[in-house]
């Protein structure tokens, strides 16, 4: 699926800028991109292993685990399959929430240790478990109480009220997360691997 | 609230870096080590997410020098006019689930050329903060624990980013502050 995704926009630009001639500007912006991938995640492994080192003091301390309990109602909705006691739980509730205090990239690292810990429960390594699509689509809609980004975008370019948009910024999100949910308890049970076949 | 809110997210890093490592110390963990054991793990994610965001930037990179992206944001004007969507932010509607930079600049040029506190402004404002970009968030996600399928999980975002945009634009020509 993502293999025909991914060829499919990657062919379809280079034909595009066959026919309106901007193939000289595609193939530095090619070049610039891989480079701006790495400067971005340059920018972001430090923060990534800040906080997995603080994530592993909380969780050696059984700090991970007291917060998944807390908030095991809210976990069990969402993510029915994921036992109680696992770490799993407590860097979900984590990341979810860092999403919510509108975080941005620090919020990130928080994320992929959540989806470490599904993948230790994960019976086929290959293919994604259930917690881990919920997961993708509550941070993928990516509702944020605080939405940093574009207040301080707002603010630079010399708005009245650059906080204006927080309310109905809060409303599409969660729109957005409510349907990116839905999508994904609909769907759930057809994309599921059919034991025969794999 | 507002102001809880913005009080919350400012001190919610510096609680942590307050609390995880005074709550290990009370408990006895050699909470040095354990930092420097998790941050290690941090590089190792690192190494194996990186190609993954090559592929990705690229694909974004191709589309829009290609002029692609723009061209299919001229063919769905039409459609968006039929739908009531302001034709201006139709491209930032494409680019949104792609490329957070990338829809981060469409919004500022947007507030440029329209100002902050137009409708416009405001529009593009509450969509550039609805969602967040679904394919980053997708490839990341699945790339660091080495998994290549998405089963549903790219089409539940896409759907998400959709009713952000749909419910921006319904708060936004209904509400003014």
């Amino acid at each position: 699926m993502f293999s025909w995704l991914w060829g499919f926009l990657l062919i379809g630009a280079v034909c595009y800028s066959a026919i309106s001639g901007t193939g000289e500007r595609l193939a530095t912006e090619v070049l610039r991109s891989a480079k701006v991938a790495v400067d971005t995640l340059l920018g972001f492994v430090g923060v990534m292993c800040l906080w997995l080192g603080l994530m592993k003091i909380a969780e050696e301390s059984g700090m991970v685990q007291l917060l998944g309990r807390l908030l095991r109602p809210a976990l069990r909705l969402l993510f029915p399959s994921v036992p109680n006691h696992h770490p799993a739980s407590g860097a979900l509730v984590l990341s979810i929430s860092a999403n919510l205090l509108g975080m941005g990239s620090a919020a990130t690292p928080l994320g992929l240790q959540a989806m470490r810990r599904l993948a230790e429960l994960n019976p086929q390594p290959d293919y994604p478990s259930d917690p881990m699509c919920t997961l993708v689509a509550i941070n993928a809609a990516g509702l944020s109480l605080v939405p940093t980004a574009v207040v301080a975008l707002r603010a630079s370019m010399g708005s009245a009220y650059p906080t204006a948009v927080v309310g109905p910024t809060i409303f599409a999100g969660t729109c957005a997360t409510a349907a990116a949910l839905m999508t994904d308890w609909l769907l759930r049970p057809l994309t599921r691997p059919r034991r025969s076949t794999r | 609230m507002t102001a809880l809110v913005k009080a919350l997210s400012e001190w919610a890093l510096p609680a942590l870096l307050f609390f995880i490592p005074l709550y290990g110390l009370a408990r006895g963990v050699r909470i040095y080590e354990c930092f420097v054991a998790g941050a290690e793990e941090g590089l190792r994610v690192g190494i194996t997410i990186l190609p993954y965001l090559v592929g990705m930037f690229v694909v974004v990179g191709a589309l829009r020098a290609s002029g692609a992206m723009d061209g299919l944001a001229g063919l769905l004007a039409p459609v968006a006019g039929a739908l009531d969507i302001p034709v201006e932010v139709v491209p930032l509607m494409l680019i949104r689930p792609l490329s957070g930079g990338g829809a981060l600049g469409v919004t500022a040029d947007l507030l440029s050329r329209f100002g902050p506190d137009s409708f416009i402004g405001r529009l593009a404002s509450a969509m550039q903060g609805s969602t967040d970009t679904t394919l980053y968030v997708l490839t990341l996600y699945f790339g660091s624990v080495g998994i290549r399928r998405t089963r549903h999980a790219l089409l539940a975002g896409l759907v998400g980013d959709l009713a952000g945009f749909v419910g921006a634009l319904y708060i936004c020509t209904r509400w003014a502050p």
